[in-house]
């Protein structure tokens, strides 16, 4: 993965020490609360319901061992014994005391982390397919181009005060693991007519209180204007998207009231003018992509032959195997799943402890790196299928090996009213209450590929309204009630989930979801999945079953 | 009064003509609206010329009188409004304006570092007690990752 040279350890040793001037500026009344917001959100510091909160960047969701050690510590040291993993593949801490912020930046400096812009309208961390480099399906590994714009939007002086926050994700693979249709700007690897490499770009797409699908601004981009693209982009937004309504200020409406037509003819008429000014060149793309080169992987791995008869011999093995593991592009390698989805934890938490454990397991059996997916999970990405056993027992013994990746009980859910000073409803008590309910495993996995998205608020950091079903927490006169909605999808077939009906109240959010999966079982066709069913007989067979008693 | 001129504390001769009152001699800056309803007559005066603009005036409106203007005030309504730092790189970086820009008005003291970056190359702070830490504000970072105007 990338390590900082000395530029980049600079920067960020900088940026933390201009970080403890301001903090220690607004505790001494020299600057304002208004002006240490914008300041401390572009720290990923918010403050909120009980504490502030501090949203520290996983990069494109890579993290090497010794991060996570160093993230077990803080959580140990400034925080209670936790963290949690966020859609955006980022880390959060709930617990921090907003005193001792700059020194756990200062921590976090120490292993090339950082907080820098993970919240404020400027933007954020770019995000990306956590099976980058490991699946067959792949055009090229994408992780290279998330660091070029990592670097590229790190402190840009012209956009760090943007109308409102703006996401980037990059996928090179066939199949959208990365939400890119989602996003402010979605990029894609693709190979032109010629058999060259470059991409396609996607704008105006993102989720919250408008979902929108992004359109294709540009189906072919040449690698060397990736960056003059972006200014080009950027620099109309900054100029052209609205200020006077923070609802109507992401790129989304400003694309959706000129027109998509004149607003590609904007950024063109801009990035005529600067294309030639600043190119990425061959070797600078070349430097970024030597960090990125595969792990020494053995040629013999995939002559163990322990693993078939092992699995036999140990069915819930094979189950989490099947549900838990995933191809990967090298013979005798596969990805490993870590579920943070245990029936008693809140989706996306983890321990100190399981951090730590989890470090020496990536040491062990992965290379030293783990992933955080934008479901909520860990990705070991390169386990040899012969250590696969051993290393399933150990994740058992930490409860990080529940089989039920990519099931409905691996649901995204957002901190909800529990700790987040936006939400409108809690979240993560009906998590848990949906997990109770469906305790069966082999329901779940008879069930298969359901994804419950829920948010406990209109701004939709859970994204519920890709979820199979969605589930959004409003609020009606001081009463939390729960809007569903079936059919959305982040993937490659793009959806916005469709209402379902009125809003049900808090208690009976667990009984629609089963009756709804009720009613999947019932009238799905042979191997039909969940999605397709919903295609085929669209939300009428369900609204029936979960409005019958009202 | 003193300003920040190419990291440096300096008195300032520049005033700042409001509207309603008469131009008078000496070096002095003007809204963009009365710039544009008054070209000629701003022109004649005895002293050289600035021009105020907010986020919402385009600079391409001033590209074809840039050689004319010694000064470009950057006038912030709110530190959040972010169209200004585009509108000096603009200045900057297109139209290749050679004189004073300043940034002026709300924004913030951590801002300058950005500011500097973008081609903004005087300071004016609302209180003049800000003007030492503005100037080592200039000094936050040693090292950026993109290209710009500095």
């Amino acid at each position: 993965m990338y390590q900082y040279n000395d530029d980049d350890q600079t920067l960020v040793n900088e940026r933390v020490a201009q970080f403890r001037r301001q903090t220690e500026q607004f505790l001494n009344g020299e600057i304002t609360d208004d002006q240490f917001r914008a300041l401390r959100l572009r720290n990923g510091l918010y403050i909120q319901t009980h504490a502030p909160m501090l949203r520290i960047a996983v990069p494109y969701g890579l993290l090497s061992s010794r991060q996570l050690r160093k993230i077990a510590y803080i959580a140990r040291t400034y925080d209670k014994n936790y963290c949690h993993f966020t859609t955006r593949q980022n880390i959060q801490f709930n617990w921090p005391k907003l005193e001792q912020a700059p020194d756990i930046l200062a921590e976090l400096a120490e292993v090339q982390m950082h907080a820098i812009q993970t919240s404020g309208n400027c933007i954020r961390n770019t995000t990306s397919d956590h099976l980058a480099g490991i699946c067959a399906d792949e055009i090229e590994d994408p992780r290279p181009y998330c660091e070029i714009i990592r670097q590229w939007s790190t402190l840009h002086p012209e956009f760090d005060y943007l109308p409102r926050k703006f996401k980037i994700a990059v996928s090179g693979a066939v199949h959208d693991r990365a939400a890119t249709q989602f996003h402010d700007i979605g990029i894609h690897l693709v190979k032109n007519d010629a058999g060259e490499i470059g991409f396609k770009i996607l704008v105006g797409g993102g989720l919250g209180r408008t979902p929108v699908i992004g359109q294709v601004i540009k189906p072919y981009l040449e690698k060397r204007h990736l960056l003059s693209y972006l200014d080009a982009i950027l620099r109309i937004y900054n100029l052209y998207g609205r200020r006077d309504n923070k609802y109507k200020a992401r790129i989304k409406i400003l694309v959706k009231e000129s027109g998509l037509e004149n607003f590609a003819r904007q950024v063109e008429q801009e990035w005529q003018l600067i294309k030639n000014t600043h190119e990425l060149s061959d070797v600078r793309i070349e430097a970024i992509k030597a960090q990125f080169i595969p792990p020494a992987y053995q040629t013999d791995a995939a002559q163990d032959g322990s693993f078939a008869a092992v699995q036999q011999d140990n069915p819930a093995f094979a189950t989490w195997v099947k549900y838990n593991t995933v191809a990967h592009k090298v013979a005798g390698y596969r990805g490993v799943f870590l579920s943070l989805k245990a029936p008693d934890t809140p989706p996306g938490d983890m321990t100190d402890t399981q951090l730590d454990a989890v470090a020496e397991l990536a040491d062990r059996y992965s290379f030293g790196e783990v992933r955080s997916t934008h479901r909520q999970n860990l990705l070991f990405a390169d386990v040899k299928q012969a250590d696969l056993f051993p290393l399933w027992q150990q994740l058992d013994a930490i409860k990080l090996a529940t089989p039920n990746i990519g099931t409905v009980t691996d649901m995204i859910c957002c901190p909800g009213l529990d700790f987040c000073s936006l939400a409108n409803a809690s979240s993560i008590g009906i998590a848990k209450e949906i997990n109770e309910a469906l305790d069966d495993i082999d329901y779940l996995h008879d069930i298969g590929d359901v994804k419950i998205n829920m948010s406990g608020c209109m701004n939709g950091c859970a994204h519920q309204s890709v979820g199979h079903i969605g589930i959004l927490g409003v609020d009606k006169k001081g009463v939390e009630w729960y809007q569903l909605t079936l059919g959305g999808s982040s993937e490659n077939e793009a959806a916005i989930g469709e209402r379902l009906g009125p809003a049900v109240a808090k208690h009976e959010v667990t009984q629609a979801v089963t009756t709804i999966l009720d009613v999947y079982v019932k009238q799905r066709l042979d191997d039909e999945s969940f999605l397709d069913m919903v295609k085929r007989v669209g939300i009428d067979p369900f609204k029936e079953q979960v409005y019958a008693g009202h | 009064m003193q300003v920040i001129k190419d990291k440096q504390i300096v008195n300032d001769s520049w005033n700042s003509i409001a509207d309603e009152v008469s131009v008078s001699d000496g070096d002095i800056t003007v809204s963009f609206a009365r710039w544009q309803q008054h070209k000629q007559d701003l022109l004649n005066h005895n002293g050289k010329l600035g021009i105020r603009i907010g986020p919402d005036d385009s600079v391409a409106d001033l590209a074809n009188d840039l050689d004319k203007l010694q000064l470009i005030e950057l006038d912030f309504p709110d530190f959040a409004d972010g169209r200004l730092f585009s509108q000096a790189w603009l200045l900057r970086s297109r139209y290749g304006y050679q004189g004073e820009i300043r940034a002026t008005g709300k924004y913030m003291p951590d801002q300058v570092f950005h500011l500097s970056r973008v081609g903004v190359n005087s300071f004016n702070p609302e209180n003049q007690e800000r003007l030492a830490m503005e100037l080592n504000n200039l000094n936050d970072f040693t090292v950026s990752y993109q290209q710009s105007v500095n």
